[in-house]
């Protein structure tokens, strides 16, 4: 059977699996939609979560990243999974306790304003919108790629597929489609490392083999290390001289974006009790770790093994895969010096050969020779990580606007039927919407990532965490924080990014930090405003400081807050 | 013990100020300020510093949150705040 039918008949049959699981889950009510109905596992919120949080980008790109970058990938896997330490401590039971829909709730309540709900609702759809596009455009590649359709038939089935199990289940079918998913992607993602792992050091755990031996009997990092220095390209495992400063900040930005995305938080409410809401953060991190240390080990493999079959090798000699991917434009040779051979270096004036990094999760199981159903299934692993990430931010896009916009601020007298066909409008609307932006992604869609986690670290995160620790944090206190973090994170991101049409250099940057470790210092100065602010002005009424000492408290239930 | 919300509150903080502390450790400190120097000592294959950063950090982790949850459990029932 060739790569191609494996791949459509596994691919064909998860959409199947993921299908059925809809119909099985549909949502009988707004509380089932926004949250499926308060009632989910600790252990099955986990691995949704997991599978909502890992994006194309994690799956896809991530370990091609530090396939080609070494210690400095170290930030995507300390960033992306630190994050869950501050939202098990620091946010999620509180939430969990609080016990509404969205995060524009808490903060509409916390700060008794709708001005404030209005802000974090603008935030949070804006945040989840950027999101969301990038992960239609990376089930468009995959499909076109795997299934040799067009681009746009592959964005149509994807649109086709979230459609049916979001608008039909909400939360509580995206829940449970997640957690088939998180089975498939982890799946798919750890196989071709088990192989490869057993093929270059003879150990089945990637996690140990990375630091394992070779055959000549000299670690493999150390190979890789000496391997990288001698085509002239830095040490694979140290910090480069002047990386410090924009690692830690890069870091810092994507945990506190990671504890501010809504898309992340709203998950919490989904668990029945506090204490479900901290094991099941927990959980959610193991499974998510489960990928993310497996992530360095493939990076570590892929990138002794391309060495070694690339360099100094004749060019006549390569391998299928590798005119495969010459012929997908992704990888590109130039015989300098015409000598056959191709020069794999460091030097740009000497280097012959350029490899597109989001290719080497993809290309790993045929450079390591697996079978076609490893290829197959891999295919259908990263889909499965765009679609559910997919379906978990356009749930939060459709919550904002029927819950948040329409029931609490446009029409509060909406019935609960009517409040329950507009959200699934909203997510059908918002899905085409996403679908239509993913075929033609506007050029700044790659760039606004950073934006996401920057505005989720410098409005949301200490908003959230002000109101839970600091009972006398006002709504002015908050709003100017609030407000203070985006405009600076905003205007630092496009002034410095000249995809947005900035027109700063990188000799400009404040303490030498990129765009995209900013977000860390609009969180700091955010913090720093609400507490100035809210010191100079009246303390939260005291129905509001109630309030807060409830959510403090697992046990009861916390009082309502009339906002005006 | 019983009832005391400012107490239990403080304890809390006391637990959330240790672990965090443990977070930033592992992560800042051990896989991003001190990397260089921890990498010359080796773990296995590993350079320490590099396998904190892409591996240990990431276990740590783990393993605060679940310290998190038992921790809470026992504090909230010393306190009688738990839910039934």
């Amino acid at each position: 059977m060739t790569i191609q039918t494996m791949t459509f008949l596994i691919v064909g049959a998860t959409f199947l699996l993921y299908i059925y699981i809809a119909i099985k889950a549909r949502a009988g009510s707004t509380k089932e939609f926004y949250v499926a109905g308060g009632g989910v596992s600790p252990l099955a919120n986990g691995m949704a979560t997991a599978a909502d949080w890992m994006s194309a980008a994690s799956y896809l790109s991530m370990a091609g990243l530090i396939s080609f970058t070494g210690y400095g990938g170290s930030q995507y896997l300390m960033g992306w999974t630190g994050g869950y330490v501050l939202l098990a401590l620091l946010l999620a039971p509180y939430l969990r306790k609080f016990g509404k829909f969205t995060v524009p709730d808490f903060i509409g309540e916390r700060y008794y304003s709708k001005q404030a709900r209005l802000v974090a609702l603008l935030c949070a759809i804006f945040v989840s919108f950027t999101y969301v596009v990038g992960q239609m455009k990376g089930v468009g590649v995959a499909f076109a790629r795997f299934l040799e359709v067009p681009f746009s038939t592959g964005i149509f089935i994807g649109i086709g597929i979230v459609f049916f199990y979001a608008v039909l289940g909400g939360m509580k079918g995206i829940t449970y489609t997640q957690v088939a998913q998180y089975c498939v992607l982890i799946f798919a993602f750890t196989v071709p490392a088990i192989f490869i792992s057993l093929q270059m050091v003879g150990t089945p755990i990637p996690q140990i083999g990375m630091g394992g031996t070779m055959e000549d009997g000299t670690y493999l990092l150390d190979k890789l290390n000496a391997l990288s220095v001698e085509l002239g390209f830095s040490e694979y495992t140290s910090m480069g001289a002047d990386d410090r400063i924009n690692v830690f900040f890069i870091t810092a930005a994507l945990m506190f974006g990671t504890a501010g995305l809504p898309h992340v938080i709203v998950r919490f409410f989904t668990v029945p009790r506090v204490r479900d809401a901290r094991k099941s953060a927990g959980y959610a991190l193991l499974f998510i770790a489960l990928l993310y240390t497996t992530a360095p080990a493939i990076a570590v493999f892929a990138r002794t093994n391309l060495i070694q079959t690339v360099s100094n090798q004749p060019y006549a000699e390569m391998p299928e895969w590798f005119t495969k991917w010459e012929n997908a434009e992704l990888i590109k040779f130039t015989d300098k010096n015409n000598d056959g051979l191709i020069q794999y270096v460091a030097s740009d004036e000497l280097n012959e050969l350029t490899i597109d990094r989001d290719i080497m999760v993809l290309a790993n199981p045929e450079i390591a020779n697996l079978p076609a159903w490893v290829i197959a299934l891999v295919v259908a692993g990263g889909l499965a990580a765009a679609l559910s990430t997919a379906a978990g931010l356009l749930l939060v896009i459709s919550t904002s606007i029927s819950h948040d916009l329409l029931k609490k601020y446009l029409k509060p007298d909406i019935s609960e039927r009517g409040e329950l066909l507009a959200a699934r409008i909203a997510i059908a609307v918002a899905v085409v919407g996403a679908g239509l932006a993913g075929l033609n992604p506007p050029g700044f869609v790659a760039q606004v990532v950073a934006l996401a986690f920057g505005l989720a670290a410098s409005s949301f995160f200490p908003a959230i965490i002000l109101g839970i620790f600091d009972k006398r944090m006002n709504k002015e206190g908050a709003i100017a924080g609030m407000i203070v973090g985006i405009i600076f994170t905003t205007g630092y991101i496009w002034y410095f990014k000249p995809q947005l049409g900035g027109f700063g250099t990188p000799d400009g940057y404040w303490f030498g930090i990129k765009p995209e470790g900013i977000g860390t210092l609009g969180m700091i100065i955010n913090l720093v405003v609400a507490l100035i602010v809210s010191r100079m002005t009246p303390p939260p009424p005291e129905i509001v400081q109630q309030l807060v000492e409830d959510i403090r408290i697992p046990r009861g239930a916390p009082q309502e807050v009339e906002i005006h | 013990m019983q009832g005391n919300p400012q107490l239990y509150w403080r304890k809390n903080l006391k637990y959330l100020a240790i672990l965090l502390f443990i977070w930033f450790s592992v992560s800042y400190g051990c896989g991003i300020l001190f990397v260089n120097q921890l990498n010359t000592i080796k773990l296995g294959g590993f350079p320490l510093g590099f396998w904190f950063a892409q591996q240990g950090a990431i276990y740590v982790f783990v393993v605060l949150i679940f310290v998190y949850v038992v921790l809470m459990n026992r504090l909230d029932k010393s306190f009688d705040v738990d839910e039934k």
